[in-house]
């Protein structure tokens, strides 16, 4: 991504705020900047896409560059959950509690067909669920079968957009879902 | 002076208990659930819950064309996603007797050998990593990279290429290929010592792996074990040898039997494995000939009615692809005979006895993809 | 063994085994009651020695659901296929040959999961894939799901 489009997120018009204070503004930028650069993700492969996630976090393209520094295999420790991987009927309540189980904040990258939109399997298969925002809500979708390492850098660098533009004054808080 | 109560002492006896390693596991491979009887820390009794990634593949592809099913078995076993494409590209070409040309031959037992050692790779590093080890996980993956940069060259993707189609390749081969492939084994002949080193020859290693999670010949047979785990208790199944297809006769390679059928021993026999690979890439490499890359097939593949089998030597063992076909064109009713599947029934058996931290050894050695467990 | 040495001896071991025409394999279809007992004498007996179960399928031609195995011997390098139908779509049962080959226990598990076909005296017989509730069996041909297969 060019650091041009990093920055720019004035343009996002979707996640404008009002102005806030400007002393609560230099705090947010500085908290946001340190979160934003210190993503965990919680190990969580299901097929495919988890090989090309695991060559991600390998030495040529290193995830750790990124801020994504060690992998937790707990829920309660992690911040953001990677759904690497086809997410079917059986495997979904579990993926439920694992998300029920992360502390706030929490985000969560789709990556690959499968958990955008059931990918491959969209049709003819009884058992595959057709995305995994079916399941919980998704802050950034990655597509490709598989998608490449960039692909998923791009799109971590595109949750850190995100996270940038928290404010403390209304933290990120998880709507229930029913 | 204090009188001392005689307290009913009860016998104390350990009882079993059970634990979930539960889908979400850093060791499992994938989704697999493990319900594991444990006394204390031996275990007892070992129940495997499949069906965390059960896509209904094999109902698929009873709506879906030949030429489509190629990119379905991709995605079952997708660390040799090219001998999956291969099983039923060889099976559709046998059902309407099609002959390929020898240079698709050559390059499909080529690229097949690449496949295997990139798979051996990436279970290397996660043997390693799941013992301990995480410098395996960052020497293995680099290697990796150097077979996946070929592919991408010629093939246009990473992992999950559907490259073979009935009657050919989708496209020819890059004209670096053969460079390439040729500096890809002289890299590698050099670093498979730095894994010798680093792992084979690491006490640890060895004390936590010899004479652990023993499988003998008989059960191999009986529980259907094939590829480098069954080939380690002595059960030859090299599907290469015994029903050889593409250029496999024309190369000369071993069959390498082992002896104790432990975990140590199935290690061994991947690493043997990759060195045979090697010399069979060696062999053919220089010698692909001049041709067509694909046969002259047509545009809507109709088999004919009756029953067919294919069985070719994926990395984890024998792929079985079994066809019932009316004369549409689309299967009838189409079965995978994976190899994860029989390697993972044996797990119960062989881990009785055992510590549970072995548990974490055996599996590793035995190498499933869960994918493939479920389709 | 070649394959009309085997034909004669599984015909002499089974009178009433039909012998169906296949390209690939000596198939032959066998009476269900018959089935456990012509299983454990191709593994004991020495000259034929059927000891790799490479393949356990349940297949659904509609008039009737067909269990098919794929046998090899180690030792011999012959092999045969065996299969065994039955009519019955709601209680068909076939006999176990898990006592036999243990690769049968998994095996047919999933085909009971997937067809619907019983086993009788398997040791552990639930479903393996799908979830304990599910209702149907996926890959019969009369499974409806309108929600996700096209029907085209």
């Amino acid at each position: 991504m060019k650091e041009a489009d990093f920055r720019d997120n004035e343009t996002l018009e979707l996640f404008k705020k009002s102005g806030g204070n400007i002393l609560l503004t230099t705090v947010d930028a500085m908290i946001d900047w340190g979160r934003s650069n210190s993503i965990w993700p919680l190990t969580f492969a299901t097929s495919c896409c988890g090989i090309e996630m695991m060559a991600t976090g390998a030495s040529r393209h290193d995830f750790a560059r990124f801020g994504i520094e060690v992998y937790r295999a707990s829920p309660r420790q992690a911040d953001v959950i990677v759904v690497a991987g086809t997410v079917v009927n059986k495997m979904a309540p579990v993926l439920k509690r694992l998300y029920d189980q992360m502390s706030d904040p929490k985000y969560v990258i789709a990556m690959g067909a499968c958990a955008v939109s059931g990918g491959p399997f969209y049709y003819n298969s009884y058992h595959v669920v057709r995305g995994v925002d079916h399941v919980i809500p998704v802050d950034v979708y990655v597509p490709g079968c598989p998608p490449r390492p960039e692909a998923l850098l791009y799109g971590v660098m595109q949750l850190q957009r995100k996270i940038r533009l928290e404010s403390m004054s209304s933290p990120r808080q998880t709507v229930e879902l029913k | 002076m204090k009188e001392i109560i005689n307290l009913p002492v009860k016998n104390v006896e350990e009882e079993e208990y059970h634990i979930n390693m539960g889908p979400q596991h850093p060791s499992t491979h994938g989704v697999l659930r493990l319900v594991v009887s444990l006394q204390g820390e031996i275990v007892k009794n070992l129940k495997p819950h499949c069906g965390y990634i059960h896509r209904g593949i094999e109902k698929m592809c009873e709506k879906d064309t030949y030429p489509q099913i190629i990119h379905l078995t991709d995605r079952m076993d997708y660390l040799s996603a090219h001998i999956n494409n291969h099983a039923v590209c060889l099976l559709v070409e046998k059902a309407l007797e099609v002959e390929v040309p020898e240079r698709v031959k050559y390059i499909r037992t080529i690229v097949d050998e690449l496949n295997r050692i990139a798979s051996h790779q990436l279970w290397w590093c996660s043997f390693g990593m799941d013992m301990g080890g995480l410098t395996c996980f960052f020497y293995g993956l680099r290697d990796r990279e150097k077979i996946l940069d070929i592919f991408e060259e010629s093939f246009g993707s990473r992992l999950l290429h559907s490259y073979y189609t009935p009657g050919g390749l989708m496209m020819d081969i890059h004209p670096d290929f053969q460079k390439n492939v040729k500096a890809f084994i002289k890299y590698f002949r050099k670093k498979i010592k730095d894994y010798d080193d680093l792992l084979t020859g690491n006490v640890i290693m060895q004390l936590r792996t010899k004479g652990v999670g023993i499988l003998s010949k008989e059960d191999a047979i009986s529980y259907g074990v094939t590829g480098p785990s069954g080939r380690a208790s002595g059960f030859s199944c090299d599907v290469r040898k015994h029903h050889p297809y593409g250029v496999y006769d024309k190369a000369d390679f071993k069959e390498i039997l082992g002896t104790t059928g432990d975990t140590f021993e199935r290690y061994m026999m991947r690493m043997h494995e990759m060195h045979e690979s090697m010399k069979i890439i060696e062999q053919l490499i220089d010698n692909i000939p001049a041709g067509d890359y694909t046969a002259k097939m047509k545009a809507v593949l109709k088999l004919p009615a009756g029953e067919y089998f294919q069985r070719v030597e994926a990395a984890r063992g024998e792929l079985g692809v079994y066809v019932v076909s009316d004369g549409n064109k689309s299967p009838y009713r189409m079965k995978f005979r994976s190899p994860n599947f029989s390697n993972l029934s044996v797990l119960d058996h062989i881990s009785r006895g055992c510590k549970i931290a072995d548990l974490v050894a055996i599996g590793g050695s035995l190498d499933y993809v869960i994918p493939d467990i479920d389709r | 063994m070649d394959n009309a040495v085997l034909k004669e001896r599984i015909l002499g071991l089974v009178p009433d085994a039909e012998y169906q025409e296949n390209k690939q394999f000596l198939t032959f279809i066998i009476p269900p009651a018959k089935m456990h007992e012509l299983a454990f004498k191709l593994k004991s007996e020495s000259d034929l020695a059927f000891d790799y179960l490479f393949c356990l399928t349940g297949v659904d031609m509609v008039k009737f659901l067909e269990v098919v195995y794929h046998l090899e011997s180690t030792t011999h390098q012959h092999q045969l296929e065996l299969k065994v139908r039955t009519d019955d779509r709601v209680n068909g049962a076939v006999d176990t040959v898990c006592d036999i080959w243990r690769t049968a226990e998994f095996h047919e598990r999933e085909i009971f999961d997937l067809l619907g076909i019983r086993f009788t005296n398997h040791p552990d017989l639930r479903r393996l894939f799908l979830e304990e509730d599910w209702i149907g069996h996926p890959l019969r041909k009369d499974y409806v799901d309108e929600v996700n297969i096209v029907e085209l």
